[in-house]
């Protein structure tokens, strides 16, 4: 069984890695300041030409790029190539209910295949493996990014999307699934409801997980391993540089792998935008230096974590990054869905209700739960039930079409969100992780 | 003929009926009639006060949410039987009661229920049509 699926490149010498990375830099910081207008006003605002950028050491000169940026140019705006060029979007939610949009070209799409068939070899898997996706197909790119790696690498995919987790038992077992992708939250909850209904390890064939699209810890890596009995892996992506398999864990299950020939890493200080050293913390930044359609330059991640490139058993030479240890910013992810409080605030708002509201958090049975406590007005309040729990519905139904997560209402009285020094505490994240 | 009522938001937290209870008190407000409806998150309390506007008043200065609605005040006999009759006409002209509740009597012999319904008017008009008393505030002894 093969190791790697490009051994040559996942393999390659720290020399090789930085020869790519000066010279795919150097023809993406020219391909964006032709084709994108924003990107060129950008570096003239900051002074920089394509030809101040020589070699990766010229990367800090580069201006940042903000999710504030995708909003202001939303949809196309920092697209390098002709629509004519654009054969797939996917999208996942901005701060202000604007979804940040991806396109790719067809070459995006190889790559990204290719970077995802590195994820699933490495956890063990060959052509004859059956690859059960269960992240969601549609807009949010976790699964059509295993799907398309798992075709790519001529395994079997099977395209079963999230939910129904019935449904889900019965293909795990009557198809025979080898590799499970989800979110770790759902697995657990898969894991579950497998012993629930009393189905015996012996009855499923699984091997290994491919787990990401949230933070989990190493304690329940262990529980679903022993659950499942699988061994359980880490995936990183997000939808603004590529989606899933940006970085990829190996059998080592030391950090992820970042796929440093398509993308460039950096740690910086989020205060001051200085680059850190290596094994230090700091917020992630990704360049894409072999995109073609939507090919973000030192984009801000708002994830804080650590990379390092000291060797790694598996024998891959790529650098690590350890697992998010939070955000520089407020954003939360439930079930895998990334969600602003003020997007919520943005419908409380449109709808009526008080801007006073607080968002709670938890997850109930490995799944995450969102609930929004909103101080009920007199506009609003009603001496009938009825029409009180009409009203929590009709603002759940706006949270949930906006958010694309379910999210309880629950009506408090005036002044009982408490404030602290003035300020409100938006939100309260009970889980464990 | 319509009572003018109080509804309040009560959240599903200790101390929280005292402190409307408290707030009444002070303000020397007499409650004649209460019922609280619950759900898993909230209630309402519905109280028909001596001063209504006064009590409103009163309650929103203490941060409580609070509105006037108008029920139905019925005078029925306190005999066996009684609501039952009552019950029988609103039925039978397929007038949906929202909520009710009774109330503290005001004169022997009779007990007064209030009803909450969709369309007042109609409904007064159909009780009286057929010979049952509705009360006003004005009726109520304080």
């Amino acid at each position: 069984m093969a190791k790697y699926w490009q051994q040559d490149i996942e393999t390659a010498s720290r020399d090789q890695i930085a020869a790519w990375q000066n010279e795919r830099l150097v023809k993406t910081v020219q391909h964006v300041y032709q084709n994108v207008p924003y990107y060129r006003e950008q570096m003239k605002k900051k002074g920089v030409l394509p030809g101040d950028i020589r070699s990766i050491e010229d990367l800090k000169k580069l201006p940042f790029t903000y999710k504030s940026d995708l909003r202001d140019t939303y949809p196309y705006g920092l697209f390098a190539v002709p629509m004519e060029e654009v054969v797939c979007l996917h999208a996942s939610s901005g701060t202000t209910g604007k979804q940040v949009v991806a396109g790719y070209t067809a070459h995006d799409l190889e790559i990204w295949g290719d970077i995802c068939a590195r994820q699933l070899v490495a956890v063990g898997a060959d052509k004859s493996d059956r690859v059960h996706v269960s992240y969601g197909y549609g807009l949010f790119t976790g699964g059509f990014g295993l799907h398309r790696g798992a075709e790519r690498l001529g395994a079997t995919a099977i395209p079963v999307s999230s939910g129904n987790t019935a449904r889900q038992l019965t293909i795990l077992q009557d198809f025979g699934s080898t590799v499970l992708c989800c979110t770790p939250s759902y697995a657990m909850y898969i894991a579950e409801s497998l012993e629930e209904q009393g189905v015996p390890l012996s009855k499923i064939s699984l091997k290994a997980g491919i787990f990401g699209a949230e933070p989990w810890t190493e304690e329940m890596r262990k529980r679903l391993e022993e659950k499942l009995g699988i061994k359980a892996y880490d995936i990183y992506g997000l939808t603004e540089i590529m989606g899933p398999g940006v970085a990829y864990e190996c059998e080592a299950q030391k950090g992820m792998h970042v796929n440093e020939d398509h993308f460039i890493v950096e740690v910086i200080d989020p205060d001051t935008g200085e680059v850190l050293p290596d094994d230090t913390e700091g917020e992630i930044v990704f360049s894409c230096i072999t995109k073609e359609a939507f090919p973000l330059l030192r984009y801000r991640t708002r994830d804080i974590g650590v990379i390092t490139r000291k060797p790694c058993s598996c024998g891959r030479t790529f650098a690590r990054m350890s697992k998010p240890r939070g955000r520089t910013d407020d954003m939360l992810i439930i079930r895998g869905v990334n969600v602003f409080p003020s997007q919520i605030e943005t419908v409380l708002i449109r709808e009526g209700h008080s801007p006073n509201y607080q968002i709670v958090v938890d997850r109930v049975n490995n799944l995450d739960t969102l609930e929004v406590r909103v101080e009920v007005t007199a506009e609003i309040f009603s001496d009938t039930v009825t029409n009180l729990t009409a009203s929590e519905k009709k603002l759940s139904e706006s949270l949930k079409s906006l958010l694309g997560v379910h999210a309880k209402v629950t009506f408090c009285a005036p002044g009982s969100i408490e404030r602290s020094t003035g300020k409100a505490v938006r939100v309260i994240d009970k889980r464990k992780i | 003929m319509t009572i003018s009522q109080l509804s309040v938001f009560v959240e599903n937290k200790q101390g929280s009926m005292s402190r409307i209870a408290e707030v009444l008190a002070e303000a020397n407000i007499d409650i004649r009639a209460l019922t609280i409806a619950d759900t898993t998150d909230f209630g309402i309390l519905r109280l028909i006060v001596r001063n209504t506007e006064e009590a409103k008043k009163v309650l929103q200065e203490n941060n409580i949410v609070v509105s006037i609605n108008q029920v139905i005040g019925i005078e029925v006999p306190d005999k066996v039987g009684g609501l039952a009759r009552v019950l029988r006409i609103l039925d039978d002209a397929l007038v949906n009661i929202e909520y009710m509740y009774d109330f503290l009597s005001i004169r022997e012999e009779k007990a007064y229920i209030i009803i909450r319904v969709e369309n007042n008017q109609k409904t007064v008009d159909l009780l009286q049509k057929n010979g049952i008393r509705c009360i006003g505030n004005e009726d109520i002894v304080f």
